[in-house]
């Protein structure tokens, strides 16, 4: 694009992105000692968003953080967000409840894409935090369920006290919708599910490598030992989906916190295949 | 639009004709080097239109500062949590930066591709749009360390309004926007004569004969040098001696990398969300949540500087990350060279 493509003065009258959109939180609960879930609903305008997209939440006076949508948009208006405590801004909504306003940006970024799984296996694994905005699209899936052929999902935690929407997966368990197997590393006294990482949950599936879409969302280590669980498999390198983790300040690719090589994960991600994270290189 | 020309004695009446409508930055000597007696020039609004200096050379900072302040509020809103009211906040005057070099002009160039393209930041293009640029071309190198003819900065076709040539006892004026022939009418500027156009074409020829290519390769081909070069040791080698002090990213032109803040008033009543400077030479550019960094290593961050310099900006905007002012090379202390990094890794193309 050249000089002569930018219109200086029109863009001069754009509307600010920068500017937050108030919300109201419609539910706020503990999930663990470290991660709350907040059910919002925008006070304008609904949040017209994808499986797998992120909005950036501000606690005014203290600041803003991006944060993954964990719902999926057929709930209808509100939507939820899984948030870990581990900055100012996470921080500050520990004490945030109901009722309270929320400034709210986006939502940002790509999003799963959903359509193309129609028709195939959806096998999906999830890592700690991962399981946020990995059941937007789990959510997404289960709403149109006549879509989709075999569902399978593989969650693990470290310890069970750090497991996320355990009541959700024991429903998705017991419904049939979906095979849900769950494991920990470190388990407590009550707990009588699989032990161990959860690249051991793949014995106990069948992938069916063909027809398989693999949707794998964690912690770098987690990762990298899940994506060659699947490549294993057979599964090609352009049907196993990430989702990838950065710090956006800006959301809309100007501000350069989430830039990997030439990628701006704000607007080209956050989610990738595996084939185009393996040319990332500092991806993961 | 037809060239004019400005007598050198009726430069200061027409900066104050200028200075009636608008503020007016230009070079201005800041002070005389305590080492070498020599004079140092820097970007200033001009309290006083005799200080223009056209003379000036290489300044530590470029005229990005007036149009991508080091700090700007993005945000306004009241710290009541009841109803915070967010506004944008928008800031701009009607500007002239006067005397721009071609460099700098390019840069600016950058800097409008990067805010303008794709969602469009009013912030930024607000001030743009309401800022006159008048360039001066340069007869010679203002600086050992620039580079600016490979990089293709040296002759811009736009992004200027007037662009002065020092012809001696004048100024030959080229008109190149409306704007432009408007800020000419304001003052005495008489239609290029002959003889002007003659001592412009000397000039020309003059600044044709001073620079010379310095890089082995030609810029068109960085790109592909930089990536087949993107596994070698030779970024570790170069930053052996980085300190990742982020004076490279402070000093050029095209560096528009921000982090974003919450500022409470004295007052405790309103808050502020400001963007300032960020550098992705510092260790925590690339730190998410929870504090994995995905750049930990010094020589990661130089490399990923010298990508965007030569590789990263120019494909998402078209237009050049690098300029070749040589502002960087200037202001490193542990004197690490884009010029000599791009020259070292020209080697790894294919050929």
């Amino acid at each position: 694009m050249s000089l002569a493509d930018i219109n200086l003065q029109e863009g001069a009258k754009a509307e600010s992105p920068y500017v937050p959109k108030m919300a109201r939180v419609v539910e706020a609960a503990e999930m663990t000692d470290t991660e709350r879930f907040f059910r919002l609903e925008m006070e304008d305008e609904p949040l017209r968003y994808e499986p797998g997209q992120f909005v950036s939440v501000t606690v005014f006076g203290i600041g803003e953080a991006p944060i993954s949508i964990s719902s999926s948009p057929t709930q209808g208006d509100v939507f939820d967000l899984t948030v870990r405590s581990v900055g100012a801004v996470t921080n500050a909504l520990k004490t945030c409840k109901k009722g309270d306003r929320l400034g709210i940006r986006g939502p940002f970024g790509n999003h799963f894409d959903y359509a193309a799984m129609r028709g195939k296996d959806v096998l999906f694994v999830a890592g700690g935090l991962g399981l946020a905005p990995m059941r937007s699209l789990i959510r997404y899936v289960l709403d149109h369920r006549k879509d989709y052929r075999n569902v399978t999902i593989l969650v693990g935690a470290r310890e069970p006290r750090l497991l996320l929407f355990r009541d959700e997966l024991a429903a998705w368990a017991k419904g049939g919708q979906a095979k849900t197997l769950v494991t920990v590393d470190r388990p407590d006294d009550s707990w009588k599910g699989n032990v161990g990482v959860i690249t051991r949950l793949f014995k106990q599936i069948k992938v069916d490598a063909a027809n398989t879409f693999a949707v794998i969302v964690g912690p770098p280590v987690m990762f990298k030992f899940t994506v060659l669980e699947v490549l294993a498999e057979r599964v090609p390198e352009n049907r196993i989906i990430c989702s990838l983790e950065r710090h956006m300040k800006c959301g809309i690719g100007k501000c350069g916190h989430c830039q990997i090589r030439g990628t701006y994960v704000c607007r080209d991600g956050p989610v990738f295949t595996y084939d185009q994270v393996k040319r990332l290189r500092e991806g993961i | 639009m037809l060239p004019k020309a400005l007598e050198k004695k009726d430069l200061a009446g027409w900066v104050a004709a200028l200075a009636e409508a608008r503020r007016v930055a230009g070079p201005v000597r800041k002070e005389i080097s305590p080492a070498d007696g020599s004079e140092r020039f820097g970007w200033e609004f001009l309290a006083d239109p005799e200080d223009l200096r056209l003379d000036y050379d290489l300044t530590v900072l470029g005229p990005k500062k007036f149009l991508w302040p080091p700090m700007q509020s993005l945000v306004h809103y009241d710290l009541d949590p009841a109803d915070p009211k967010p506004e944008a906040v928008l800031e701009h005057e009607p500007m002239v930066l006067f005397g721009v070099h071609p460099c700098d002009v390019t840069a600016i160039g950058t800097l409008d591709a990067a805010f303008g393209q794709q969602v469009a930041d009013p912030h930024y293009l607000a001030r743009r749009a309401d800022t006159a640029i008048i360039g001066l071309d340069c007869e010679k190198p203002c600086h050992e360390s620039s580079f600016c003819l490979d990089m293709e900065s040296l002759y811009p076709a736009k992004g200027y309004d007037l662009m002065l040539t020092d012809i001696g006892h004048a100024y030959y004026v080229e008109v190149a926007t409306a704007l432009g022939e408007a800020l000419a009418s304001a003052a005495h500027l008489r239609p290029a004569g002959p003889e002007d156009l003659k001592a412009r074409q000397a000039a020309t020829e003059r600044k044709r004969a001073a620079f010379h290519l310095k890089l082995p390769l030609e810029v068109k081909y960085l790109p592909e040098a930089l990536d087949a070069s993107y596994d070698s040791l030779v970024w570790q080698a170069i930053a052996r001696r980085c300190f990742s002090c982020g004076s490279c990213n402070t000093v050029c032109p095209t560096c528009y990398c921000f982090d974003v803040v919450d500022e409470i008033a004295a007052d405790l009543k309103g808050g502020a969300r400001v963007r300032r400077y960020d550098s992705c030479q510092l260790d925590p550019f690339a730190e998410v949540a929870g504090g994995e960094s995905f750049r930990k290593e010094r020589w990661s961050r130089l490399r990923h500087r010298m990508f965007r310099k030569g590789k990263y900006i120019l494909e998402r905007t078209g237009q050049s990350g690098c300029v070749g002012c040589g502002r960087c090379d200037r202001a490193c202390v542990a004197s690490i060279s884009i010029r000599d990094t791009f020259t070292q890794i020209s080697g790894s193309r294919e050929s």
